[in-house]
């Protein structure tokens, strides 16, 4: 039954099977499998062993393959995503072509699944003489290696975009650092305060924004999107697209003349920066700090674009000749080799938490708007003053509202608790109001975080523990006419208590992006079921996505704060790094490829190609596949109607002849155990 | 389209003049209206407790009623009561999802010479006046502006909880629209959908009239001249215990309690007696006097 031919004679066989300690041991009987396999035909060698994966457990491979002459291996141990490449390697080093090698997973799939050790063995057996019936139809096969291309895409300038782009920068690589809004700065511009050391975040972030803005490696664009995207890991090809500011950016100095002779002579627009608490010129800079110092024209608000018809004050203030009223958007090609997105969160949209009086009640916050609201620089000067006008000398802090809620947000959003104390200190500090804290458990892991908390404790913030019911202003009494009131089970003293304030605050909890599903289909990534972009492992590989030479960082992967995001934004760049500075990309070769005399050019592979690996040659009228891009996924092969796709390692023979060997026991026993 | 009407117990003794309006206004506005021929109770929330598969099977049998003839269409079975609309939606849903369930009540129908096949539609005589008649023809109805009245309108826990079909469950809005139409104008409050107490003012007086004081007393702080409801029980708590309330709260909280089509009807100008308002206890608000000395209520 067995092809001699494949090997160029008789094949010489050697089979390895792994304890992995109790771990398959425990349920199989080793022993059994070992002394079976080495009756069948073709095995030269077969043994059993504590570890196959330790160094002496390799030794023993190399050294058969010296001394009994092997031509394949194969191994029965855990899964191949752990020890495929080990073994590849053992393999390689005794003068074998790794791909002469074999794994089969009896931990996963057999050991730790299965609880009768008879049918266990029985089980690892058949997987095994599968196996030994298709490694010896293996071809010798080589990866194969692309150049990479040294510049680096990252995608959102918030503190990860910035931390990612500076640390490639300084390492000498070239970055694009493309934010969509006109400055970069991110969330964490808005912020009053860092938690738990209270140093205040433009001091911390501004320094770094202007550096990436001076960097002579860093090309900025803001106000920008990636548009389009093709290529592989090493040789992306990016469109972006460039929103006319209205402004030529080179030239303007951020001077601000035609600011103030803007025909608006008062603000009256929403101020984005300021989440709405005050108003803006339909020409703008978003913050004092904003980078690039450059003004833009919003086309919603201004005359001369939405009407074409101004008396235009602004140019004749602009004595550099900066504004241009005819621009369009502009898009830009670039060709990178890897890329980091770092695109963030949204906050939690408290009207889908009606029964918390946002939106209905004036004096209800969120908690960013409490961050402009409390910021020196923000829209009152950094005083409290509520939107009635009044001075709240009772402030309550609701916790999670769209986290850990299953008519929201399941998860909990990680943030959250720390920024509710930093604020009810700042708000403390600022009004001397009393501060309550609504909380259903306080989440305080992290450097100086739990220590903060007794800080507070200390300092005389309230703390109740509940989920607040909701936010009203029906009074039951004299006393709460006016206030707004928080009704809560104080699940520590066991009763119902209503607490009127005169202002509350909505902790909201962090989202995936409105768009993440647009940006995951662009850059061909997965997202988790509530929409964080998914990491390719969560502990071991928590940069990497499935797709090679994209990585992400920050929130965008899933809610954190500004520590864990400047760490994973660092490793990401040590990742991208890692790849530029390999110099080239080492490629699986498990790849499909055409057979150009069989393919009829009927087209169907080409759209069901996830990777878009396939393209049509017109000259030829046949499919082709580029071998960097392909993934090894067998759908093409599957599909194509005249079988002329071939998958490397996964050849019809080879997978023939495997179904043939896990088959042909049970053909004997009439196929009774399946 | 005729609209099978299935009262319910209430509607027929302590509700009447629910009934009444009900009628009187779609007969004002030319909505044809059926009774449901040999309805039985609906067995309300208490009996659920009692027996469910017994219960289940009650509502059932009204399904399936109103579901015989009716050309095709899914037939429309309106439930004014608060308690018998949401005990018909929830055995719909119960039926629909477990077919344990569905089989032993079907069984039980089969014994009656009866099948229920789920196509009936239940409504809100709320939801068909804004969502199938609409505010534009009500509007034109309109004879005796209200203008100058300040409504509270009271949703109670049962119309859009937990079954929000036709409005949402933490604001609804679709009676104070109604209210705007008729000339009125609604009061903003925030306990259009909190409870009455049901039948606790009978079983734990201290809660259910605490409960009631509530939102009598907010509904005054608001300025309201009188609250509207769709519910009879919770016409009755509202309407009933205010002399209580004022007794054992020593609480004001006297305010005229009117069903939302009792205020339609007479804003459509019909007579006191057709809308049942001599039966009330507190006199139903009038609207002010308007302009050229004729009273808006003719």
């Amino acid at each position: 039954m067995l092809d001699p031919s494949a090997s160029n004679g008789t094949p010489r066989i050697g089979f390895y099977i792994c304890h992995c300690g109790t771990n398959i041991a425990g349920t199989v009987d080793v022993k059994a499998v070992a002394e079976y396999i080495g009756t069948l035909n073709g095995v030269v060698v077969s043994r059993e062993y504590k570890y196959m994966c330790s160094d002496p457990g390799q030794e023993l491979i190399q050294q058969d393959i010296k001394e009994q002459k092997l031509d394949r291996i194969v191994v029965a141990s855990c899964s191949p995503l752990l020890h495929e490449h080990t073994f590849r390697t053992a393999t390689e080093k005794a003068g074998l072509n790794p791909f002469f090698f074999q794994m089969v997973n009896i931990r996963e799939n057999v050991s730790w699944v299965h609880t009768d050790p008879v049918a266990a063995t029985e089980k690892a057996k058949d997987l095994a003489r599968a196996a030994v019936r298709r490694v010896f139809l293996h071809k010798p096969l080589a990866p194969k290696k692309v150049p990479i291309n040294p510049a680096v895409l990252v995608v959102g300038g918030g503190i990860a975009g910035i931390h990612a782009a500076l640390t490639l920068a300084n390492a000498g690589k070239h970055v694009y650092l493309v934010e969509r809004e006109p400055t970069i700065g991110g969330h964490m511009a808005m912020f009053d305060k860092t938690f738990p050391t209270l140093d205040c975040a433009a001091c911390i972030l501004t320094p770094k924004m202007s550096a990436v803005k001076s960097h002579p490696n860093i090309t900025l664009w803001t106000y920008s999107e990636v548009s389009a995207l093709e290529g592989f890991v090493g040789n992306y090809k990016v469109q972006v697209k460039r929103k006319p500011r209205y402004i030529k950016e080179d030239l303007c100095v951020g001077c601000m003349e035609c600011v103030t002779a803007c025909i608006f002579k008062d603000a009256r627009f929403p101020d984005e920066f300021n989440v709405g608490l005050s108003k803006r010129k339909p020409v703008y800079i978003p913050f004092p700090q904003a980078t690039p110092q450059v003004v833009l024209f919003d086309p919603e608000t201004c005359l001369q674009l939405k009407k074409g018809k101004c008396k235009q004050t602004c140019i004749e203030a602009c004595d550099r000749e900066c504004i241009d009223f005819t621009q369009t958007e502009e898009f830009k090609d670039i060709e990178v080799g890897t890329i980091i997105l770092a695109t963030g969160f949204k906050p939690f949209d408290p009207s889908k938490t009606p029964y918390y009086g946002y939106g209905t009640y004036p004096n209800v916050y969120t908690a960013l708007e409490v961050e402009r609201l409390v910021n020196a620089s923000g829209p009152t000067g950094g005083e409290v003053v509520l939107r009635d006008g009044s001075h709240p000398k009772a402030v309550g802090i609701i916790h999670c509202v769209g986290s850990r809620d299953e008519k929201t947000n399941r998860w909990c959003s990680r943030v959250c608790c720390m920024y509710s104390l930093k604020l009810a200190h700042l708000l403390k500090e600022h009004t001397g109001a009393e501060v309550y804290n609504f909380y259903i458990d306080m989440r305080t892991p992290g450097k100086g975080y739990e220590e903060f908390y007794d800080k507070l404790l200390k300092e005389g913030v309230h703390f109740i523990r509940g989920r607040v019911a909701e936010v009203t202003d029906w009074a039951m009494d004299a006393k709460e006419e006016g206030k707004l009131i928080v009704r809560v089970e104080d699940t520590l003293i066991g009763t119902v208590r209503r607490v009127p304030l005169d202002m509350v605050v909505l902790s909201q909890g962090l989202e995936p992006r409105a768009d993440a599903q647009d940006v995951r289909r662009l850059f061909n990534i997965s997202c988790a079921t509530e929409g964080f972009f998914l990491e390719r492992h969560p502990k071991l590989a928590p940069v990497n996505t499935f797709t090679d030479g994209v990585f992400i960082a920050g929130a965008c992967q899933g809610p954190r704060d500004i520590p864990d995001t400047v760490a994973q934004a660092g490793a990401a760049a040590a990742e991208a790094l890692a790849l530029i500075d390999a110099g080239h990309i080492e490629l699986e070769p498990n790849t499909a490829f055409i057979l150009e005399e069989d393919c009829s050019g009927c087209k169907s592979c080409v759209p069901l190609c996830p990777y878009k690996a396939i393209s049509f040659l017109e000259d030829k009228k046949k499919a082709y596949i580029n071998e960097a891009l392909c993934k090894g996924c067998g759908t093409c092969v599957a599909a194509c109607p005249s079988g002329s796709i071939v998958q490397n390692l996964f050849e019809d023979d080879q997978i023939f002849s495997e179904i043939d060997g896990l088959l042909s026991e049970l053909a004997v026993s009439g196929g009774g155990r399946l | 389209m005729t609209y099978r009407y299935f009262p319910g117990c209430s509607l027929k003794s302590s509700g009447r003049s629910y009934e009444e309006s009900l009628l009187a206004v779609f007969r004002a506005l030319e909505v044809p209206v059926q009774e449901l021929d040999d309805w039985n109770c609906c067995g309300a929330t208490a009996y659920m407790s009692v027996d469910e598969v017994e219960a289940f099977a009650l509502a059932a049998r009204n399904l399936a009623l109103a579901e015989q003839g009716g050309n095709g269409q899914a037939p429309q079975l309106m439930a004014p009561c608060s308690a018998c609309y949401l005990v018909l939606l929830k055995t719909q849903k119960y039926l629909a999802q477990h077919s344990d369930l569905d089989q032993k009540v079907r069984a039980g129908l089969t014994a009656v010479n009866l099948r229920y096949d789920g196509r009936v539609q239940v409504r809100h005589p709320l939801d068909i006046l804004v969502n199938d008649i609409g505010l534009d023809r009500i509007k034109k109805r309109v004879k005796a502006p209200l203008a100058g009245m300040k409504v509270a309108c009271y949703y109670g826990c049962q119309i859009v909880r937990p079954f929000a079909t036709f409005d949402t469950a933490y604001n609804p809005t679709t009676m104070d629209k109604l209210v705007a139409a008729l000339g009125a104008t609604p009061v903003a409050w925030p306990l259009k959908t909190r409870c009455c107490g049901g039948t606790l003012t009978g079983t734990i007086p201290e809660v259910g009239l605490r409960l009631n004081r509530i939102l009598l007393g907010e509904a005054k702080r608001r300025g309201a001249d009188t609250l509207i409801t769709v519910c009879p029980l919770c016409q009755f708590n509202l309407e009933c215990y205010q002399d209580a309330i004022q007794r054992e709260l020593n609480a004001n909280v006297s305010l005229p309690i009117v069903y939302l089509t009792q205020l339609m009807g007479q804003a459509f100008g019909l007579s006191d007696t057709e809308l049942g308002l001599q039966r009330l206890f507190v006199p139903a608000a009038r609207p002010a006097v308007q302009e050229g000395g004729k009273a808006a209520h003719a």
